[in-house]
This record gives C-alpha cells, structure tokens and sequence, in this order.
C-alpha cells in the first residue's frame, strides 16, 4: 500500500469508522447476561458440589465408617471415628468434612462402597460464623435429606456412563 | 428595566427560577446519563448493564448519588484544604454556567447575549482550572501528573475546537447562538455540518479531548495514574467532578447540535410532505434529540477506541487538526464570501 492511500485512509478516518461499525453491530447483538438468581446457567449432572451423607430408603444410614474416603482424600480433610452399634453394625461416631480443606475432588465419592458420602449439585451455600464450615454427620446426612430427591436423579442419569 | 425594588425582586425570583428550570433538568440529564452510559457499554460488549436497582435498573444513578453523598469526605493530610475543597466548584461553575446562553428553543434561552460563542469558548476554558486547582492541592504525584496531562491536552484541543467554531462563526456571521441556528434554517442541506464537514468531525474528537473522554481520558488513566486528578477525592467531591465531567459532555454534545445540525430546527423542514406537518416545525424536541444522538456519539466512541498514547494525542491535535481546521477556515470564508452557500431565508 502507498503512503498516498495510506495518507487518506487515516484522515478520512475510515479505519475508525470500521471499529465503530462492529461495537455498533454487538450493540444489537443478544446478550450473553444470565440474571444469575433467577435465571441459571444449566448444570451438569455430575457437578460436585456441597457435600451429603446419604441414608437407605428405610432410613438407615448408608455410612458403614470403612474409612475409604478419609484414606483417599488427598487433602485430609475427612475425619471419622468409629464404633459398634448395639445391634452389631459399624458405624460412625463422628464425620467431619473441612470444606476449607477439600479440594471437591469428588475422590470419597468414587470410593465410598455403599454411595453413602456424596457431592451434590448445590454450589450455593456460605458461612458466617467461624466452624461452619467444619461439616459434621449430622449436617452432611440433613443435607443428604433435603437433597435426596436431587442426588439420587443425578446418579441415576450418570449410572449407564459408569 | 426594573425600576423599583419590588419590580427587581420580581425579576430576579424569575431569574432564579429559570436557572432552576436549567439547573435540576441538567442534573437529572447526568444522572441518567451515567445510567445510560453503563447501559450503552454494557450492551456493546454483549452484556445487559445494571438492571438490579428498581425496574430496568432506572434507579441505579441514585443509588450511586446516595452512596457518593454519604461517603466520608476524606482531606488529605498534606493538600491545601481551601484549594483542595475549592477545585470541585471551580469545575463545576462552568460547566454550569455555560448553559445559561444555550437556546434550547427560538425563545428559550436564559441570556440571549451577542457574543454567545465567546462567552462558550471562555467557560470551556476556565473548566481547565479546576482540574489544575484539584491536581496541585492534592498535593498527590498522581493527581498532579493527570492535572498536567489534562491542562496541556485541553489547552491543545482548545485550539482546533476555537478553529472550528470560527468556521461556523464565518458561516453564520454572528456569535450569538441563537441567530447561528437561524442562519442553518431550510433542511438538513442548510445545516453547517455540510459544508463544514471536516470542522464537525475535528469539533466532535476535540470535545471528546476537551471532556477528557476515551480516548483522550490521559487525565484519568487509571491503569497508570490511578485515577488522575481526582484520586484524593471521595465521596461528594468526587460526585462533584463527575457531575461537572458529565455535564460537559452534555454541554458538547448540545453545542455540536447548535453549530452543526441546526438546534431546534427540524430535519423535515423544506421536505415537501412531512415539511408541513407539525414535524416540520423546530421545537426543543429536535434540539433535545439532536444532542441525545451526540451524546450517544460520545459512549460509542469510549466503548469501541483503546485510549491514544500520549504524544499521540499531542500530535493528533496540533500536526493534524490545526492545519486542518486553519484551511477549511480560509475554505469557509471563500465560499461566504463569494455566497457559494444559499443561506436560509
């Protein structure tokens, strides 16, 4: 290109123009803006989220403390202690997951024998108090109660992949 | 004239209260205006833009109105209190003031003075000061770097914006805004902005400079500077400036719809048809229209030019523009004077 051309081009500003053209075409464009709270982005089945504590349809919790996941969290931050039950099962005393620590690996999940720890598809949660975030048995089997419905169409819809 | 007291209280309450019907329209204009502005950029890089507070996010601007005002006012240890208070007002007076010759309609204008464009061009220039005033009693290097970029680069483009607002004072031959917009009577052909093409697209960039607006907005740079002049200021002050930011390009964009499409004239006027019908009939609808694409004009460019480099700047305004500014002045009185443009009737 000569310089002549090159001379016009840029004071007849045309470049500029150009550029002015394309923001003014994605000016009219759709836009890519999710209203988060009311509108979400969908969500993949296997999304590992909050983690749950799952129980048998009869109400019995699924844990049997075999301690898998606490051996293959790479983050440590599964603790459990065990004990007999009166009618001879093994069960767990305490669980705890320190979501500070975990990593959401989804490791314990793949683990557990009986399906029983779980990561879920809530992503929405948060503290406000220091130690919430230290999830006891009691909190992860209550969030395995709310979310059940959830978590077993989730596994359902993986099952035929695994 | 008034004679009595009682006739210059009178006048003056109708004076006053003129200035308010200019005043609370203009601040209302810039709250909206940031308001727009975010929408404008936001839909420009494909997103919606604020749309939490109230319907469509219409009560955004006061939200950040409120959350400004109540902010703590911080005085740096080391600033000159009194200049350092002082610099937002002396922003803000002028971009103010300068409405007042501004005619919205044939009859509404606050001053209907004869040396309007004068009057223009030196409330323009004492905007500089507050920008000088703020930067130096920040007592701050940043502020007063971005005080020293704005002042060189306003003085600059001061020069090209005067140039071609010669062009149209040769055109028109009177300084008086209001008898300028008369002589583009006839249509859209008749508007200064045809034959003084050039000159509108040079007094358009020279007010994005002269407003310190992407991407001229050196001044601010925040990715260097952190924020320029205004760093050392929060809450009201900064309120003050932004509001004294916005009403200059308020203020540009309307003085670019008086020189250079016709003010309050109608683009219909003279179209056979729709020419005489109510459409064809200037009115403060046209001249608000007019401005509101300009300031359109304005979050276009910002949302689309990476801001200039410095020397650029510089060399845009006086190796470019001055020379071309200098010669369509001489190429606009040619054709005044050997009457190569029909003026309007």
């Amino acid at each position: 290109m000569n310089a002549v051309t090159r001379y016009l081009k840029s004071l007849l500003l045309i470049e500029l123009g150009q550029g002015l053209m394309v923001t003014l075409r994605y000016f009219f464009r759709p836009k890519f803006t999710i209203n988060y709270p009311e509108e979400k982005t969908p969500m993949s089945n296997r999304f590992r989220g909050l983690h749950a504590l799952r129980r048998y349809p009869n109400g019995e919790e699924r844990c049997i403390a075999c301690k898998l996941c606490e051996a293959v969290c790479p983050a440590l931050a599964i603790t459990i202690d065990s004990t007999q039950r009166e009618d001879g099962t093994r069960r767990t005393t305490r669980y705890d997951i320190d979501l500070f620590k975990c990593i959401y690996c989804g490791f314990c999940e793949e683990s557990c024998p009986v399906d029983s720890i779980v990561e879920t598809d809530v992503q929405e949660y948060h503290f406000e108090n220091r130690g919430e975030h230290i999830m006891t048995k009691e909190k992860l089997l209550a969030i395995g109660d709310r979310f059940e419905e959830s978590i077993a169409e989730n596994r359902r819809q993986d099952a035929a992949y695994r | 004239m008034p004679d009595t007291w009682m006739d210059q209280l009178i006048y003056m309450v109708i004076l006053i209260l003129k200035i308010v019907a200019i005043v609370v329209p203009l601040i209302l204009a810039v709250a909206y205006y940031t308001y727009f502005e975010r929408k404008v950029i936001g839909y420009m890089q494909i997103r919606r833009g604020p749309n939490r507070i109230g319907p469509l996010g219409l009560a955004q601007p006061f939200a950040d109105v409120f959350k400004l005002l109540l902010k703590e006012i911080v005085l740096p240890e080391n600033a000159n209190k009194f200049l350092f208070l002082l610099a937002p007002v002396v922003t803000l007076g002028p971009a103010f003031a300068a409405w007042a010759v501004i005619p919205f309609d044939d009859w509404m204008v606050l001053a209907d003075i004869n040396a309007g464009l004068l009057y223009l061009l030196a409330m323009s220039s004492l905007g500089v000061y507050g920008l000088i005033i703020a930067g130096w009693a920040s007592n701050s290097k940043y502020a007063f770097l971005g005080a020293l970029r704005s002042t060189a680069q306003m003085v600059s483009y001061e020069i090209a914006m005067g140039f071609a607002l010669i062009g149209v004072l040769i055109l028109a031959g009177t300084l008086n805004l209001r008898e300028i917009v008369l002589a583009q009577q006839g249509g859209v052909l008749d508007w200064f902005w045809l034959p003084l093409l050039p000159l509108f697209v040079i007094f358009i960039i020279s007010g994005l400079a002269e407003t310190n607006r992407a991407p001229f907005d050196v001044a601010e740079g925040e990715s260097e500077i952190v924020a320029g002049f205004h760093v050392e200021y929060a809450g009201s002050g900064f309120a003050v400036f932004f509001l004294a930011e916005y009403a200059n390009m308020i203020l540009i964009s309307a003085l670019t719809a008086l020189m250079f499409t016709g003010g309050w004239l109608s683009p219909f006027e003279g179209i056979p048809v729709i020419g005489d019908t109510f459409l064809g009939e200037g009115s403060i609808f046209w001249f608000l229209s007019k401005t509101v694409v300009f300031m359109f004009i304005f979050l276009w460019v910002r949302a689309t030019f990476p801001r200039y480099r410095y020397d650029q700047i510089m060399r845009l305004g006086w190796k470019v523009f001055v020379p071309i500014t200098i010669f369509w002045v001489m190429f606009a009185a040619v054709i005044s004077v050997f009457g190569l443009i029909v003026r309007g009737s």
